[in-house]
C-alpha cells in the first residue's frame, strides 16, 4: 500500500494527451483485437465448434466477455454523469445490476433460457417468445418493438463515446459522433456482428483495469476514501437550487422521500434499469450461446466483481468529481460541464487524469461501446430479417437470399437511424434514453418471458394481451404523463396544448412502476380465462428444465401449431 | 460510516460488496456443477448449426 501511494504522484503527473502515445497504444490495441479475432475465426471452423470451442477456454475469458456486452459508454458516461448530479444513491442501481442483472439473471433465467432456446431452436429473443407461445404474432410484435426502439439505446451508447472524444480532442460533437460511428462500423464490418469471445474478453479486461485505476486515482485526488466522502458531504450547501427544490439533500444522502427527484431516482434509474436488464433481448440471447449451465455458474463469479468495478466505480467517481471541480475551480461538476450531464465524466477524466490514462480510458470506452453496439446491431438485424421478414411477410417460408438482403438493409437503416438520433438528441440524454428502452422492454417482455420460462399455465392469449397492453400503456405514459419524456416528445403539447396530462407525483413516476404490474396482471388473468396450452408442446419446451424430467424425442421445428 | 452520514447510502455500498461476494461464493461453490449439461444434445448441435448460419449471413 505504501509503495502504491509512493508511485501515485508519478502516475498522476502530466495531463496532456501525447499524440505519439495515443497513436502507439491505439495501433497496439487494434492489432491485438485483429489477432484475437483471427485466432478465434481459425478455431471455429464447424458449427459444433461454435459450442465446443469454449470447452478449453478459461472461465475468466468466458465470463469477462459477458460483462463487456453488458456495460457500455451509457453506464460509464451517462449514468456516471447522473451520479454527479444525484449523488451516491445511484449505488442502489449497482446493487441491482449485480444481484438482479448477474445473480438472478444467470442463475434463474440463464440456464432455462439456454435449454429452452435450444429445445425450440430459437435464435432471437422474439423467436424465443414466439415459439414458446406458438404465436407468429408474438415474434413479429417483439421483433418490431426491438427494431423500432433499440436504436434509441444504441444512439445513447454512440453519444456517450462521442461526448468523450469531443472532450478529449476538443472537436465538435457532430464530428466526434461521425468519427465514433465510423470506428464502430469498421469494427462491425471487420469482425462480424457477434462479438468474438477473445476480443470481448480483452475489451472487458481493459475496461476492468481502466476503471480500477480510475477509482484509485480519484480517491487520491479528493483526499482518500473517508476523506473524499466527508468532503463530498460538506459540499451539500452548494447543491443547485433546482435540485434542492426537487428533493436533493446532498451527494451523500438519498433525496427526500417521495420528492420528485426521489421518484425519478428510484422508479426510473434504479428500478427501470435494474429490473429492465432481465428482459433485454440482446442479453437474453447471449445465454443461448453459452456452452453449458456450468459456464453460467462460473460466469456469476467473475460477472459480480466485474459489474461492481464498472457501474460502482463510475457512480462513485461521478459523485466525487464534485469535490475535484470544487477544489479546482470553485464549481460543482454540473456547472463545470456547462449543464451537460454527459460531459461530466469526459471533462473530469481529461482535467484530472494524466495523459496516458486518458488514452487508456478512451480505449476502455471504445471497448465498452464496440462490444455492446455489435450485439445491439446483431439483435436489430435479426429482428428485421428473421422476426419480421421471415415470419411476418414470408410466413416462415423461403429463408433465402431475400432474407439476407432484408437483414442487411435493416442493419444499414438501423445504423442510420442510430446515427441520426445520436446527432439530434439534446444534451444530458444518454442515461435517460437508456432508461426509456430498458423500462419499455421490461414492461412489454418481462411477464411473457417469466411466464414462458417458469409457468406452464400462461397461454398464448395471455402473453399477447400482456405484451400489447403493457407496451401500449408504457408508450402512452411516456407521451402524455411522464413530464420529462412527454415534453421531449411534444405529442401532448401538440394535441392538448399542455406539456403533460398528469399531476405530481405521476408526472415523475416511470411507466415501469405503473405498466409492469398491469401487464403482469393482464397476462395472468387472460391466461386463466383461456384454455391451458398443449401439454406435449410444454414438455418439448421444458425438456431438461421444468417438471418434464426426461427429454422427449425432438420434434421438427415446424411441427408446433404456429 | 465511511464518512457518509446517510445509512441508505453506506448500506448501498455494503450491499454492492455483499452482492459481489454472493456471486463470488456461488460461482466458486458451483464451479463444476451442471457439468452434465455440458454434454451436447441433438438440439444443441442443431441450434449451433443454425446460429452459425445466421452469423455467417450477417
Amino acid at each position: 500500500m505504501t509503495a502504491l501511494m509512493g508511485v501515485l504522484p508519478l502516475l498522476l503527473a502530466g495531463t496532456a494527451v501525447n499524440m505519439k502515445v495515443l497513436t502507439l497504444v491505439t495501433v497496439l490495441y487494434v492489432l491485438a483485437i485483429g489477432y484475437l479475432g483471427f485466432r478465434s475465426y481459425k478455431t471455429t471452423k464447424t458449427s459444433t465448434d461454435y459450442l465446443l470451442a469454449g470447452r478449453n477456454i478459461h472461465p475468466y475469458v468466458m465470463a469477462i466477455s459477458y460483462g463487456a456486452t453488458f456495460i457500455s459508454t451509457s453506464a460509464i458516461i451517462g449514468f456516471g454523469g447522473v451520479a454527479a448530479n444525484l449523488g451516491l444513491g445511484l449505488l442502489w442501481l449497482t446493487f441491482l445490476n449485480i444481484f438482479v442483472g448477474i445473480f438472478i439473471a444467470f442463475v434463474l433465467f440463464g440456464k432455462r433460457t439456454r435449454r429452452m432456446g435450444h429445445n425450440l431452436d430459437a435464435h432471437t429473443f422474439a423467436e424465443f417468445l414466439g415459439r414458446r407461445f406458438q404465436s407468429r404474432f408474438i415474434q413479429m410484435f417483439a421483433g418490431a418493438v426491438i427494431f423500432i426502439l433499440m436504436p434509441l439505446y444504441a444512439a445513447a451508447v454512440l453519444r456517450g463515446g462521442a461526448e468523450f472524444i469531443k472532450a478529449t480532442f476538443a472537436v465538435d460533437l457532430g464530428v466526434a459522433t461521425f468519427v465514433f460511428a465510423l470506428i464502430v462500423a469498421a469494427y462491425v464490418v471487420a469482425g462480424g456482428l457477434r462479438g468474438v469471445m477473445f476480443t470481448d474478453a480483452l475489451q472487458g479486461s481493459i475496461m476492468f483495469v481502466g476503471m480500477l485505476l480510475l477509482l484509485v486515482m480519484t480517491y487520491a485526488k479528493v483526499g482518500g476514501f473517508t476523506g473524499g466522502h466527508e468532503a463530498l458531504t460538506a459540499l451539500a450547501p452548494q447543491m443547485p437550487e433546482d435540485l434542492q427544490k426537487g428533493g436533493m439533500i446532498g451527494w451523500t444522502a438519498m433525496p427526500k422521500l417521495a420528492s420528485p427527484i426521489w421518484y425519478s431516482l428510484v422508479t426510473t434509474i434504479i428500478l427501470g434499469v435494474g429490473i429492465g436488464v432481465i428482459a433485454q433481448p440482446q442479453l437474453a440471447v447471449r445465454f443461448m450461446t453459452v456452452k453449458s449451465g456450468r459456464e453460467l455458474n462460473r460466469a456469476v463469479l467473475v460477472g459480480g466483481i466485474f459489474i461492481l468495478a464498472m457501474t460502482g466505480i463510475a457512480f462513485i467517481v461521478g459523485a466525487l468529481s464534485n469535490v475535484y471541480f470544487w477544489n479546482l475551480e470553485g464549481k460543482i461538476a454540473i456547472d463545470a460541464a456547462a449543464g451537460n450531464v454527459d460531459q461530466v465524466i469526459p471533462l473530469y477524466i481529461n482535467s484530472a487524469m494524466p495523459g496516458w490514462f486518458v488514452v487508456i480510458f478512451m480505449l476502455t470506452l471504445l471497448s465498452a461501446a464496440m462490444s455492446t453496439m455489435s450485439s445491439q446491431f446483431h439483435t436489430m438485424g435479426t429482428a428485421i430479417g428473421r422476426d419480421l421478414f421471415e415470419e411476418g411477410i414470408r410466413k416462415g417460408r423461403d429463408k433465402g437470399v431475400q432474407s439476407i438482403l432484408v437483414t442487411r438493409i435493416g442493419i444499414i437503416v438501423a445504423f442510420a437511424v442510430t446515427l441520426a438520433l445520436a446527432l439530434w438528441m439534446p444534451g444530458s440524454i444518454v442515461a435517460a434514453a437508456t432508461a426509456v428502452f430498458f423500462g419499455v422492454a421490461a414492461v412489454a417482455f418481462l411477464p411473457a418471458y417469466i411466464g414462458g420460462l417458469f409457468c406452464r399455465r400462461i397461454t398464448r392469449a395471455g402473453a399477447i394481451a400482456g405484451m400489447t397492453s403493457g407496451f401500449a400503456l408504457a408508450i402512452l405514459w411516456l407521451a402524455f404523463i411522464h413530464a420529462k419524456n412527454a415534453g421531449f416528445l411534444g405529442i401532448c403539447q401538440l394535441l392538448f396544448k399542455k406539456a403533460t396530462l398528469g399531476t405530481l407525483p405521476w408526472t415523475v413516476i416511470d411507466p415501469l412502476v405503473v405498466a409492469l404490474p398491469i401487464s403482469t396482471l393482464v397476462t395472468i388473468v387472460v391466461s386463466l380465462m383461456t384454455k391451458a396450452p398443449d401439454a406435449a408442446h410444454l414438455d418439448r419446451c421444458m425438456a431438461g428444465v421444468g417438471r418434464c424430467k426426461s427429454a422427449p424425442a425432438p420434434l421438427p421445428v415446424e411441427a408446433g401449431a404456429r | 460510516m465511511f464518512g457518509i452520514p446517510d445509512p441508505a447510502i453506506w448500506l448501498a455500498m455494503i450491499c454492492c460488496i455483499i452482492g459481489a461476494l454472493i456471486c463470488t461464493v456461488y460461482g466458486a461453490m458451483h464451479w463444476n456443477s451442471d457439468s452434465d449439461s455440458a454434454v451436447l444434445e441433438p438440439d444443441d448441435v442443431k441450434w449451433a448449426e443454425e446460429e452459425k448460419k445466421i452469423d455467417g449471413e450477417l
